[in-house]
């Protein structure tokens, strides 16, 4: 049978190849953004479990709302990240310096 | 034989390998494209927990709206790869000792000590003419349904936000007005000029 616990631990290994994607992909905002959707995902599965195991469907509310803020949230970061690409024609993250003075 | 944990540890091993592959490999539209699998891997697991309505809405929404709109800006934008990987390596081995640190700690903390099926029983399985989408409906439009119409707004918050971000106006374009054009009248196109008529000079 499958534990708890095991849905647990696979959220926590998503959540850290996401933590280790931002780490090593700092310079790529495209890839940035799909790796805070797979921590999204780690997160909802994490309440999926939860809602499943103890039984109460309030869980799979809370994830319904966090994939229509994500969803918002990914429209508006690649329209920014559209901008960005037009004004600057890279989308290196070590050429958004122009607020420095 | 049961199968649930074959299916488990088959679907998480790819939905695992998906992930790595999709903030390893250089090209970003095959990081798009693995992320597009460990969606799809994500919800047969959903399927599992029975979560029949969240996992075909992510499909639905992810896979076929977020994961198309990813798409479609990694394939417009003209990215340098190369360019973009610099200071991979440097940084592959303190992430990997934090990915493992991470890893360790969650597993101690919600490992089978406190989570185990000794603490946590696995439920009942749901009869089969059980609706999943009912139950969430019946929730979601009584007690959440004020959280669902605030939800609403966001998207349309967002909506109008992405337009009008990447909305550009260019001067040099022509177009036209149609109400100027129902607004014109004879006196701003024609001028009638009343002159002598000039004699013809033999």
């Amino acid at each position: 049978m499958i534990a708890l616990s095991d849905f647990l631990i696979l959220g926590a290994i998503l959540f850290a190849i996401a933590v280790v994607g931002i780490f090593l992909n700092r310079k790529n905002i495209i890839i940035i953004l799909m790796a805070i959707e797979l921590m999204l995902l780690a997160v909802n599965m994490n309440f999926i479990a939860f809602s499943h195991y103890l039984g109460d469907i309030s869980g799979q509310i809370f994830v319904f709302f966090i994939l229509t803020v994500a969803a918002a949230e990914a429209a508006i970061g690649l329209a920014i990240l559209m901008l960005v690409f037009r004004n600057r024609r890279s989308i290196n993250v070590n050429n958004l310096d122009s607020l420095k003075g | 034989m049961n199968i649930e944990p074959i299916v488990f540890y088959l679907f998480s091993t790819i939905l695992v390998l998906a992930s790595v592959a999709v903030v390893t490999v250089r090209n970003s539209v095959f990081a798009a494209l693995f992320l597009v699998l460990a969606f799809f891997t994500c919800a047969a697991l959903w399927i599992l927990l029975e979560a029949e309505f969240l996992s075909l809405v992510l499909v639905l929404v992810y896979v076929g709206a977020v994961m198309v709109l990813f798409l479609f800006v990694v394939m417009m934008l003209d990215i340098n790869d190369t360019l973009l990987r610099e200071g991979f390596t440097k940084y592959l081995i303190p992430g990997g000792l934090v990915a493992i640190v991470i890893i360790v700690e969650m597993a101690i903390v919600v490992g089978p000590e406190n989570f185990g099926l000794d603490k946590f029983a696995d439920p009942v399985a749901r009869a089969a003419d059980y609706s999943n989408t009912k139950e969430l409906g019946m929730l979601l439009y009584t007690d959440y349904v004020y959280p669902f119409e605030l939800a609403a707004v966001l998207l349309l918050v967002a909506i109008i936000a992405a337009i009008s971000l990447t909305m550009r106006r260019r001067p040099e374009t022509k177009y036209q007005d149609p109400a100027k054009q129902i607004l014109v009248r004879r006196e701003d196109r024609v001028r009638v000029v009343k002159m002598e008529s000039e004699k013809i000079k033999e």
